[in-house]
């Protein structure tokens, strides 16, 4: 037993320095001169400014910006330090008034229908998801036209250039990317 | 479903039934001390190794001693994880100086990380410092997994050896897995993911300004958002390859920088049953009939599949009471539809669907969706999945060799009903086999129900359930299940780091361990010290169709059995209440 103690201890000390040690700095030293750009977190430049990442979502609610999915992390939504879900079961009760307060929230900035697209009423499960659906992007264009004073075809477009196919055709979901999608209004506004 | 969602199973079984043979074909060789195209690169580490730690690589075990080997590195490992927690607020790699972690939560998890169940506790970008994650929790990433595998080679070398109380040298075994398989995988599974936009970095966390301020739950204005980042893809690649599970952030595999593309999530989708699913294959080739290694793998997706259909339809229905309030869940080319609570926009209800089943058949536990938010026969199923006992696929080696328990059941049975003595790949399985399975599996099964029963019955354990009503019962049913079963994954709702949660569910990880692998170990001495006995015309041929029908019925009857009372109390009752609010 004394020796399978000892012999324990030196094994578990060589893997630590193997896979604890030499091996993150590996993968570490190559991401970083292979993919410089992903390895520190897709981070968006906008002149001096660091205007987030590309791959986290932030908090909209004026009118003239996109919404995101609704965020249940604490004690903000999009806090990207501590990411959450909301865990809501199908039957607790908050998970319907989330969904009706994001519905008065739509309605009262000018989007509404028969329908809303179930991602718009919904927490995403890190409660950091940069994206929306296509059709929730669709259902918030007319808002976002009146509120800015552009056409709706040219929302639309900007919609389009922000629009993330199915990864080689067919993995995943299409999907918008509200950040950019914002950053991509304002400048349309700004030229 | 859609057909694009059908494609996109295809495609992910289609990948994943074609590396079986070539993975499982390495996997033999390694285990079996032969040459293999990495021998140039590692044979010299290896040698190192050997002659670093006194490793007399020829000398081979008893079953007890191999049984000392396992516990003694166990028991050390848990040691350094615990002591790493406790003090990481003096040591470096600590950015954002997080202090020490409590002594009932460094227990959880120190636990959690040697059985290779890696249940979460905490919330990981708030408690654990790099140094931590780097070398407690990566280490045991490797070498649990590792552990597991080693365990299972020496039931594989009980079969095909005969009159010798030898089944190998565990910490030959131990290192070859670590070193041939899990370290070369892991390497070219990180840079994948790296390139998707995991992140990989020692930089403190990253500050931007938001392009709309915000308010927190008290009023005051938010300007800036605070981004969590760290080496994460050298962690996450060897959480999914080693079924471990244990996120770098809060949230797993649904975080964007953890998991931030549909490729990304594909690729850990397969890390996940990847060596559970060869290493059937690498059985068949060493104990030399391929057939019964594709027997095993058969019998595991004719369970896996149609449970997989149950979740993906009753997501994709979505909830009632979301479509009363108008909201549209149809699934069409510009949205997912479905029950979109809890899942990310880039995932779908697909991709969530077939992560939770593959995460709790692998006993894996990542998640890329929250799980507690499923649908009730959403999340009956991979609950039922894990306390089928982990052996639809389960943690790599230990699935497999829980599954050949039962495997030694479905022979015990089919004798019984043929009047002869009962025999598995050449060996008769007696009193003393037949009694260390039933403990391997029986002793989880009474775990996770007796825990979940004093947790629902006392007020530590019951302040502590978020979701009210069956739902609640649901969250402590799930995390007894997961834990007795070496899982990991959550219905995170319920508040698990308690003392009281923590010490409980720590005791059913280790039950869930120790209580199956020895059991193994000791059937492993048992059948290595017999004589192979020739099939004759009176033998249950253990590789044709029949026999998969046999080992999935002892498989779900025992797990039905021993479940159906508690599932009704929780996910079935919860499912009629919600169908009654239509």
């Amino acid at each position: 037993m004394i020796q399978q103690l000892r012999t324990a201890t030196l094994v578990l000390i060589a893997l630590t320095f193997l896979t604890g040690g030499v091996y993150p700095l590996v993968v570490t030293a190559i991401a970083h001169v292979a993919f410089p750009t992903q390895a520190n977190g897709s981070l968006i430049q906008r002149g001096a400014q660091i205007a987030g990442s590309e791959l986290i979502g932030q908090p909209f609610s004026r009118p003239e910006y996109f919404w995101g999915r609704l965020s249940a992390t604490a004690p903000f939504p999009y806090n990207a330090a501590a990411s959450s879900g909301s865990n809501f079961g199908p039957l607790h009760p908050g998970l319907k008034q989330a969904a009706e307060a994001r519905l008065s929230a739509l309605q009262a900035a000018g989007s509404s229908g028969k329908t809303v697209p179930v991602d718009l009423l919904t927490a995403s499960a890190s409660g950091l998801d940069p994206h929306i659906s296509p059709a929730a992007a669709e259902f918030q264009a007319p808002r976002i036209a009146a509120s800015r004073k552009m056409s709706e075809n040219a929302v639309r477009e900007l919609i389009r250039q922000s629009t993330e196919g199915r990864q080689l055709g067919i993995l995943g979901e299409p999907r918008v990317n509200v950040l950019r999608l914002n950053l991509a209004l304002d400048q349309h506004q700004m030229n | 479903m859609t057909t694009n969602g059908l494609l996109q199973l295809v495609i992910f079984f289609g990948v994943l039934l074609a590396c079986v043979k070539p993975v499982g074909f390495y996997m033999a060789r390694v285990y079996s001390g032969s040459t293999t195209f990495l021998d140039r690169i590692i044979g010299p580490v290896e040698r190192l190794l050997y002659r670093l730690c006194g490793i007399d690589k020829t000398a081979e075990m008893t079953w007890r001693q191999y049984s000392t080997a396992v516990l003694a590195f166990s028991l050390m490992s848990f040691l350094t994880v615990y002591a790493l927690q406790r003090t990481q607020g003096w040591l470096p790699f600590n950015p954002e100086s997080l202090p020490a972690v409590s002594p009932d939560s460094s227990f959880n998890t120190a636990v959690s990380f040697t059985t290779n169940t890696n249940w979460q506790g905490y919330g990981s970008e708030i408690t654990m410092s790099y140094l931590t994650q780097m070398l407690a929790l990566t280490v045991q990433n490797f070498v649990s997994a590792a552990a597991g595998m080693a365990v299972l080679v020496t039931l594989i070398r009980g079969f095909t050896r005969h009159t010798t109380d030898a089944i190998g040298n565990f910490w030959v075994d131990l290192l070859r897995g670590t070193l041939y398989i899990l370290l070369p995988l892991s390497l070219v599974l990180a840079l994948a993911l790296v390139s998707q936009g995991v992140v990989q970095t020692f930089g403190s966390y990253q500050e931007v300004t938001l392009l709309e301020p915000t308010v927190d739950a008290v009023g005051a204005e938010i300007t800036t958002q605070t981004i969590a980042v760290g080496p994460a893809a050298s962690q996450i690649a060897i959480k999914q390859l080693g079924t471990n599970g244990g996120g770098f952030f809060n949230v797993n595999s649904s975080h964007p920088l953890e998991n931030p593309t549909p490729l990304s999530n594909l690729l850990q989708l397969l890390a996940i049953l990847l060596i559970p699913a060869a290493l059937c294959f690498t059985f068949g080739e060493m104990v030399g009939d391929r057939r019964q290694g594709w027997a095993v793998l058969a019998a595991m997706l004719a369970i896996f599949v149609p449970l997989l259909t149950i979740t993906l339809m009753s997501e994709q229905a979505g909830n009632p009471t979301l479509a009363q309030l108008g909201a549209d869940q149809l699934a069409t080319d510009l949205q997912p539809g479905g029950n979109m609570e809890g899942k990310e926009t880039r995932f779908g209800i697909v991709n969530s669907s077939l992560w939770a089943v593959a995460t709790t058949a692998a006993s894996n536990g990542s998640v890329n969706s929250m799980h507690d938010s499923y649908t009730p026969l959403g999340g009956l199923v991979p609950m039922w999945l894990m306390q089928l006992g982990e052996v639809i696929f389960g943690g790599v080696g230990s699935g497999l060799y829980g599954m050949l328990m039962f495997a030694i059941v479905a022979v015990f049975l089919s004798g019984l009903m043929v009047g002869r003595t009962p025999e598995y790949l050449g060996k008769k399985i007696g009193a003393f086999e037949m009694k260390m399975a039933s403990l391997a599996i029986l002793f989880p099964c009474a775990m996770v129900l007796v825990g979940t029963a004093v947790a629902v019955a006392s007020t530590s354990g019951s302040e502590t359930i978020f979701n009210p009503g069956p739902h609640g019962f649901s969250e402590v049913l799930y995390a007894f299940s997961s834990a007795g079963n070496n899982n990991g994954s959550a219905f995170a709702g319920l508040g698990a780091n308690t003392p009281f949660y923590n010490c409980l569910l720590g005791l059913a990880m280790l039950v869930g361990r120790f209580w199956v692998m020895l059991p193994v170990l000791a059937i492993a001495g048992s059948l290595a010290a017999k004589k192979t006995v020739p099939s004759g015309p009176g033998t249950l041929p253990t590789h044709t169709p029949l026999f998969v029908v046999l080992l999935v019925a002892v498989v779900i009857v025992v797990g039905a059995l021993s479940f159906f009372p508690a599932l009704a109390l929780g996910p079935i009752v919860e499912h009629l209440l919600t169908s009654t609010a239509r």
